[in-house]
């Protein structure tokens, strides 16, 4: 079936303003949050419900074509990139607020819901929602459990994983599932552990049941410049060591400083080699004694100046210069690339001294990161206009995932492996382990058409099961798959 | 299966001469095994189920074998593997709060290593018997789970080796990391059915500088409930709200764990006792803490419930006895987990009465029941998993990785 009949198809079922065919239109869905990826949709549909989506995807699986999820776009890793002869399944009309339960500390979404109206709609009950992504302002909540998303708090609290106890999924052969609920520990295989993070591989979330927590008691944050990273992240091991784990512990360097300044003056101490924000939250009396322990840390470790943030408006200007890192270096350099990789925390010097050693003045490394937990954002800077730099700057990009993986990390922490990393999952996992990975992807999506191309490098072909397909595999007649 | 002497030597040849002929101790819930092999290594394990694949033998991994007869009897069993030679904490990286640890290592004895740097696994041991393998492949959970989760939350790389003798790893040894699948979820809980455990690293935690109990024997069920769910409310951040209730309408006792600085424990501990009624703080735990109600040969059970459904559970819990004249004796935590034990010599009917109505009870708040062990009477009489959501997938899921079904067959739920 063309994609043309397939329009008309889900027109007919969905309505005329749910499909968009219009090439102008389809334009806006081109890309995600990493923009140098660029397909345009076959097909974009807006569907209202569950019902819906399970519609659209039953026709494509009817069709033969592939489909593709988007929540807000917002994804760094090109996994909502669409397919140009597949359906765009846009989540954006799908933004009611079910329900929030703070009797059971629960909030139940569809998947377009805003992460941060999550929280708002919990505060007045003294309630929130934990992950806290950088972009919570615009991320969609179906996205986050598509990618598993962290945010700056999750070394205390940990990830979407760790918050979602529900789901409602449409499966990639269009059934409607729910996995979990309210209560805990659903009998039977963890599917829902395994369906958040699988980045719209393993199926579409309709509605999602998060967990919801106790606002704490009482927050401080404490901004803290130290001569260079080496010191920062010395005072890093010892309030880890200490047996403290902070909310949140982030660093930057003198390099992301410099942007965060030219870019939303957040007046962060001159001459800082490095800036630490460690943020402590939870009951007063514990989190006042602890606060002490870490500024000591702090200071035992070369800081030369600590600021303590006397209110809400001044914490939300520690936090300005952070949040706005990846945007702000934009001022300092005409390119840059964001990369997501993961160290053992003990690393971190070592490894910021090797990439260091990777900088040239071309292509230069400016690091921001979560330290508690080693996942490492460097910013690769570099002007497409100077021939070869953009090359250079790839392949650094790549360099500085070689170091984690050296180390023993990871080359996502929370962006997602998506298209872009997708050719680098066999240099962390053996041919065998991602050919068991796939075993869960044959058991939900036999045909292949759930967001096809992302996260794994080969498509590996599902086993014959009677009544599922006949004949050569599609992948197989297209020769881009053999069977193992 | 192929002449037992020509396997016992493929099996003995795959792991160092550890393979003998099973024995009556070696019986899985009442299933006689042939063969027992003590592989020393995730290759020798390979090794040991690629001769199981190609003679065609059922598989039942085994750590120490506390709670190896829980779910439903596999349908045959012709070899147990024992992993209880596969032991050692791999590595600490105590500056990253992290431990590699292999799957025979018994719970304690992680504890213990981990314990010299002022760290823990925050998982706690029912059984007070288990092996980080037995710990995963059945994902117990303690009163801890409240503040710390569970074996999926802590669990962040696992190696397992599958059906067909291949080595595979997911995750890492990073807490950070989203590449790939998380199988390691998938394969917490699954009781043996989908690859056999080899090692597993873990996301520590310090150890707590003070910790301090509150607890108190409350009025009634109601009562318990009320103050355990006023504490879950409140700023206390307790590690852990159990609740304890007695059979035969006995005063339940409401039990919080309190853990961190001395300052903060001190401050939370006294307002906890406010909210349980000027209850009385101790240092220790009460002597049920962290047991299941039930022993070897009970029928124990596990329920689940929304926050807001727990005192309507305990209710129907405290009806059952009285409908079916057993003594229920129910424990679990205010988040909504409870277990419940029934000695056994009880009627079997009584016991499938019991099961059927607080299921239906459960059901009404979320909840499911499962019946973990239960005397082989009681089983035959009872649906052991009860109905679960997205079966036909995790019919999927495991025929995509043991399609032969030789991994604990019919021992999961729907009979996978």
């Amino acid at each position: 079936m063309d994609l043309s009949e397939l329009a008309a198809r889900l027109r007919a079922r969905l309505g005329t303003a749910a499909v968009i065919t219009d090439r102008q239109r389809l334009r806006t869905y081109e890309c995600d949050g990493l923009a140098h990826y660029k397909v345009i949709p076959g097909l974009v549909v807006l569907p209202e419900d569950t019902g819906q989506v399970a519609e659209v995807v039953r026709a494509c699986v009817a069709a033969g074509v592939p489909f593709v999820a988007r929540g807000s776009g917002t994804g760094l890793s090109g996994g909502a990139l669409p397919h140009a002869e597949g359906v765009l399944v846009v989540t954006s009309r799908m933004r009611r607020l079910v329900e929030v339960d703070p009797a059971n500390q629960r909030a139940v979404a569809q998947p377009g819901v805003i992460n941060l109206h999550v929280t708002r709609a919990a505060a007045p009950h003294g309630y929130y929602y934990a992950p806290d992504p950088s972009s919570q302002q615009v991320c969609s909540i179906g996205g986050n459990v598509a990618e598993n998303s962290g945010g700056a708090h999750c070394l205390k609290y940990g990830f979407t994983t760790n918050h979602v106890t529900g789901i409602e999924l449409v499966s990639p052969t269009g059934d409607i599932v729910r996995l979990g609920g309210k209560a805990p520990d659903p009998p039977g295989y963890d599917l829902l552990g395994a369906f958040v993070g699988s980045e719209g591989t393993l199926g579409i979330a309709t509605e999602v049941t998060v967990r919801l927590m106790r606002a704490p008691e009482s927050v401080r944050t404490l901004l803290a410049a130290f001569p260079s990273t080496d010191e920062a992240g010395r005072a890093v091991s010892a309030i880890i060591g200490a047996g403290l784990i902070p909310a949140a512990i982030e660093m930057m360097d003198a390099l992301v400083i410099e942007a965060a300044e030219a870019a939303v003056h957040c007046d962060y101490p001159a001459g800082a080699g490095a800036v630490l924000i460690v943020e402590l939250d939870g009951p007063h009396a514990d989190v006042e004694a602890q606060f002490v322990e870490v500024e000591s840390h702090c200071r035992d470790h070369a800081a030369f100046e600590i600021r303590i943030a006397a209110d809400d408006a001044e914490r939300a200007l520690f936090w300005k210069g952070r949040k706005s890192a990846f945007a702000a270096v934009g001022r300092i350099s005409p390119d840059y690339i964001v990369q997501d990789g993961v160290i053992p925390r003990t690393s971190l010097p070592e490894v910021l001294r090797r990439i260091a050693d990777l900088s040239s003045d071309a292509v230069r490394v400016a690091n921001v990161f979560h330290a508690g937990d080693g996942n490492l954002h460097p910013l690769v800077l570099f002007d497409e206009a100077v021939p070869g730099a953009a090359e250079q700057a790839e392949e650094v990009s790549g360099a500085i995932l070689d170091l984690c993986i050296e180390h023993g990390g990871s080359i996502t922490g929370e962006h997602g492996v998506g298209m872009d990393k997708a050719k680098h999952m066999p240099r962390m996992f053996t041919e065998a382990d991602l050919d068991t990975m796939q075993m869960l992807r044959c058991a939900f999506d036999p045909g292949h058409l759930s967001n096809p191309g992302k996260v794994f490098p080969t498509p590996r072909l599902c086993g014959e099961v009677p009544g599922r397909h006949k004949g050569a595999h599609p992948l197989q007649d297209a020769g881009v798959a053999e069977v193992f | 299966m192929t002449d037992p002497a020509t396997v016992l030597s493929e099996l003995a040849e795959a792991c160092e001469g550890l393979a003998r002929p099973a024995d009556e101790s070696d019986a899985v819930a009442g299933v006689a095994p042939s063969l027992v092999a003590a592989p020393r290594s995730a290759d020798q394990v390979a090794e040991v189920l690629r001769v199981a694949a190609r003679h065609g033998l059922t598989v039942v991994a085994r750590g120490a074998g506390s709670k190896l007869d829980w779910g439903v009897p596999p349908e045959r069993v012709d070899l147990v593997v024992d992993t209880s030679g596969m032991t050692g904490v791999v590595e600490h990286a105590s500056g990253d709060l992290v431990a590699v640890v292999r799957a025979g290592t018994p719970m304690a004895d992680v504890q213990q290593t981990l314990a010299d740097a002022d760290q823990q696994l925050a998982l706690d041991d029912p059984t007070g018997a288990g092996t980080v393998g037995g710990t995963v492949a059945t994902a117990v959970s303690g009163p801890r789970r409240l503040l710390y989760g569970t074996v999926r939350d802590l669990l962040i790389g696992i190696t397992f080796v599958r059906a067909d003798g291949v080595v595979a790893k997911a995750g890492g040894k990073v807490v950070k990391n989203v590449a790939g699948y998380d199988f390691a979820k998938l394969l917490a809980g699954s009781f043996g059915t989908l690859g056999v455990i080899t090692q597993a690293a873990f996301r520590l935690h310090p150890l707590a500088r003070d910790r301090r109990t509150v607890s108190v024997r409350a009025a009634g069920a109601a009562a318990a409930t009320r103050m355990a769910q006023d504490v879950l409310g409140s700023q206390v951040v307790p590690s852990a709200v159990e609740i304890d209730a007695p059979p035969g309408g006995g005063r339940p006792e409401v039990a919080v764990l309190l853990e961190g600085v001395a300052e903060g424990v001190r401050a939370r501990a006294a307002t906890a006792a406010r909210l349980l009624g000027d209850a009385e703080q101790r240092p220790a735990m009460p002597g049920w803490w962290g047991r299941y109600p039930f022993a070897v040969g009970d029928t124990g059970l596990k329920l689940t419930t929304e926050i807001a459904g727990l005192p309507a559970l305990l209710d129907a819990v405290r009806r059952a006895g009285d409908r079916t004249g057993l003594p229920v004796h129910v424990r679990g935590s205010a988040a909504g987990v409870l277990y419940a034990g029934i000695p056994s010599g009880g009627d079997p009917a009584g016991v499938a009465t019991a099961v059927s109505v607080l299921r239906a009870n459960a059901a009404t708040y979320g909840g499911t029941v499962v019946v973990l062990t239960a005397p082989p009477a009681v089983r035959a009489g009872v649906d052991v998993w009860g109905p679960v959501s997205g079966i036909d997938l995790m019919r999927r899921v495991k025929h995509e990785m043991d399609p032969r079904r030789t991994l604990a067959p019919g021992r999961f739920v729907g009979g996978i």
